[in-house]
């Protein structure tokens, strides 16, 4: 059998059901094999975009994505997305094509060092050296992916190998010796942290994106209402916990609430869930959390003590060890009326300091407004994916995101682009959900091409860019620490969007008007296809409220 | 959106300081790894990504030849050791990781050293051969090259009783260590 057609059974056996990539010249046997291999094939316009759409078909589905480029700028291209699912723990395997082994190393057509380039980036990665490596590299890669702390796993598999004419025996078997993550959680670590919860006066319940991946968010909510647990999350962590709830404070950190952002400056117990400590989440590390001593749950032991020391660390699946905490805490009948004291003190600062901003009294559309517009539109129920900007941020403060996996964004890497594909991979594996993507109108420019894309496969995301002519998040930053000098920062009014998303055969339309934007937007998600939509809003707005970076929490402005 | 959020101007003095911390205290790793390709590239990567500097390296086979081991020695530098550890753990061809405790290991280096000598330096050159257990293992009429095994600290001190007498070029292999004892390093 050609090595290329056991590669379509192993992708067959791993149960994959979808893979967006572009051809070229040393994966021409791979894309003979998927002619009629059975496996859906999206072609899409740029490798990034490939990329992106399996990262956001992972966010969506839980599965695992898969994305497949040909060698050299095929494999560069792919960089970006598996940085981006590097730092977001997303489980995606990346396949490149490779120039024939006589060829590498010698700087032949399209060879790039594909291996070395993305070392620093991956979870791991194979260079195929020989035909009979590929089956079992192709299990071990989807076993690396999505186990553990979920990761990128590049197979880079050189053009001649792929064409190796080979036994083929199905086999699932993996044999990563080095491989052993710890998932279990030590049961007395699990009992000092409930008795720590138990004695704790300020509490506070810190959730990241790890929650998520190992789909603990029923365990997180059990955690939480053992008792009246405060719970807060990363930009990460949001839809983990449903919101909005008696008992959420909102997002923290540079762009959280306030309520959050003191709860954790005053609190005395913080139990960080699958979160790792980010600088945008602590500002000045030394003046984080002064009061508190740390619980830290995580399926990654090199996350622990990072960046704050624990002082009761639990390495092991969240999923796992959340019910085993809810147990023993409840074991230790903690004195109720006990957390009182603290919930009147986050509600004086919830009353005191809700989200606000000052809304238009004509036609302008507040950008924050906008986000209200659509939450409303889709009864909170769509599955949102976001670029990376202002519109990110407002995203995450005014949209409350009910249920995991609700919620796709860039959190880590930060990259501008990752939004309109990650919808399309978002599409892809929930067909049946309403999918909408908030854009900017300088990060949708970075992937607008995979509108053809949706086009052309009849992906029916509704996409809207949130249009204020500026690279937002850097003009506020030079508005607000740069003495207003914008430096090129200016997008002007172009494209026109309306006859972008029409060139690619998708619906334009364009929205001024606040007074009819939300029935505006209920029209636009209820048509056929990929729709794009440019909603012109107020150009200098400020997302606020705002820790500027480098500071403690209470320094927090506007 | 760097940090901190200010325009304030760093001085040269500052960013050298930031990027410079060596805590003085020498640490052998003993790293036990599969033998598949790249595997050193990943080692010394992550390394060098997490500002450590690696002073010596050595790699060679072990009793099973499915398994190499890496020693290297390094200086703590802004990270915990513990840290840069824990990420070796996540490299999936590494199996196993020893911050070997100085008291409970044998650490030994091999060295080459090329020496000027005429005829009335060679006899003094010997003598210091002697007391260090060196060998010369190849004689000139205008130099020898001298061969050592030892800690790093014993080629240091022969190094520098050597070099006044024209030391031409020096090769040294890193310190390579097993831990003492019957238990496995």
């Amino acid at each position: 059998m050609r090595a290329v057609d056991a590669l379509m059974e192993c992708l067959k056996a791993e149960g994959v059901e979808v893979v967006f990539g572009l051809p070229g010249g040393a994966n021409l046997p791979t894309y003979d094999a998927f002619y009629d291999a059975g496996i859906r094939h999206i072609l899409v316009r740029h490798e990034a975009g490939g990329g992106h759409a399996a990262e956001g078909y992972a966010k969506a589905t839980g599965r695992v994505g898969v994305a497949l480029a040909t060698s050299g700028p095929g494999a560069t291209n792919l960089v970006t997305p598996i940085c981006d699912a590097m730092m977001d723990s997303v489980p995606v395997v990346f396949l490149t094509g490779q120039v024939r082994t006589e060829l590498l190393g010698t700087d032949g057509f399209q060879e790039a060092d594909t291996i070395g380039i993305t070392m620093p980036i991956v979870k791991h990665s194979f260079l195929i050296q020989h035909p009979l490596e590929i089956p079992r590299s192709i299990h071990e890669a989807f076993h690396i992916a999505r186990t553990g702390r979920p990761g990128p796993v590049v197979v880079d598999i050189p053009q001649d190998l792929s064409r190796g004419d080979i036994p083929y025996e199905p086999t699932t078997e993996v044999r990563l010796p080095g491989y052993q993550p710890t998932t279990e959680g030590n049961q007395k670590q699990i009992r000092l942290a409930a008795k720590a919860l138990a004695n704790a006066r300020r509490p506070v319940l810190y959730v990241g994106g790890g929650v998520i991946s190992s789909d603990a968010s029923a365990e997180l909510v059990e955690l939480a209402t053992s008792d009246r647990f405060p719970v807060t999350s990363t930009v990460m962590g949001l839809g983990a916990f449903p919101a909005p709830h008696e008992q959420w404070l909102g997002m923290l950190g540079m762009h959280g609430t306030r309520a959050a952002n003191y709860a954790m400056d005053e609190a005395d117990l913080i139990c960080a869930i699958g979160a790792r400590f980010d600088d945008r989440i602590t500002g000045k590390l030394d003046e984080f959390a002064p009061r508190a001593k740390f619980i830290h749950i995580d399926v990654d032991p090199a996350e622990i003590s990072k960046n704050v020391p624990a002082h009761i660390p639990i390495v092991g699946d969240a999923g796992n060890i959340m019910p085993r905490l809810s147990a023993e805490y409840r074991a230790l009948s903690p004195q109720p009326g006990r957390l009182e004291e603290w919930w009147s003190r986050i509600r004086a600062w919830q009353q005191r300091h809700p989200l606000r901003y000052d809304d238009s009294l004509d036609h302008e559309i507040k950008p924050q407004y906008m986000i209200e517009a659509l939450y409303e539109a889709t009864a909170g129920d769509a599955i949102v994916a976001s670029d990376v900007g202002q519109h990110q941020m407002w995203a995450a403060q005014y949209f409350h995101f009910a249920r995991p996996r609700q919620w796709i964004n860039s959190g880590g890497l930060g990259t501008m682009g990752f939004g309109l594909p990650a919808a399309m991979g978002a599409k892809v594996g929930c067909p049946d959900r309403t999918v909408v993507c908030i854009a900017g109108d300088g990060s949708v420019q970075m992937n607008s091409q995979e509108l053809a894309t949706c086009v052309q496969e009849g992906i029916g995301i509704k996409v809207f860019v949130m249009n204020n002519g500026y690279l937002g998040m850097v003009r506020q930053w030079q508005e607000l620490f740069w003495d207003r000098r914008y430096s090129h920062v200016e997008m002007g009014r172009w494209p026109d969007f309306v006859k972008l998303a029409e060139a690619y055969g998708a619906t334009g339309l364009r929205f001024e008007d606040k007074r009819t934007l939300v029935s505006d937007m209920k029209q636009a998600l209820a048509m056929e296809g990929p729709v794009l939509v440019d909603v012109r809003v107020t150009r200098e707005e400020n997302t606020f409220p705002m820790i500027p970076a480098g500071q403690p929490a209470r320094n927090m402005v506007g | 959106m760097g940090e901190p959020a200010t325009k304030e101007l760093l001085s040269l003095d500052e960013l050298e300081a930031a990027g410079q911390l060596r805590t003085g205290r020498k640490h052998i790793l003993s790293i036990l790894v599969e033998n598949k390709p790249g595997v050193l590239t990943r080692i010394t990567g992550l390394f060098a990504r997490r500002g450590f500097n690696i002073d010596t390296l050595a790699v060679g086979p072990t009793d099973d030849e499915r398994f190499s081991r890496i020693t290297l020695t390094l200086d703590g530098a802004k990270h915990s050791i513990d840290q840069v550890t824990k990420q070796l753990h996540k490299l999936v061809n590494v199996l196993k990781i020893r911050d070997l405790e100085p008291e409970e290991t044998l650490a030994r280096e091999l060295a080459l050293f090329k020496i000027s000598a005429d005829g009335a330096s060679r006899a003094e050159i010997m003598q210091i051969c002697e007391v260090f257990r060196a060998k010369v293992v190849d004689l000139g009429r205008r130099s020898l090259v001298i061969e050592i095994t030892g800690t790093y600290d014993k080629i240091e001190a022969f190094e520098r009783l050597v070099r006044p007498f024209g030391l031409v070029e020096m090769a040294r292999t890193g310190e390579i260590a097993i831990a003492r004892g019957r238990g496995e390093t």
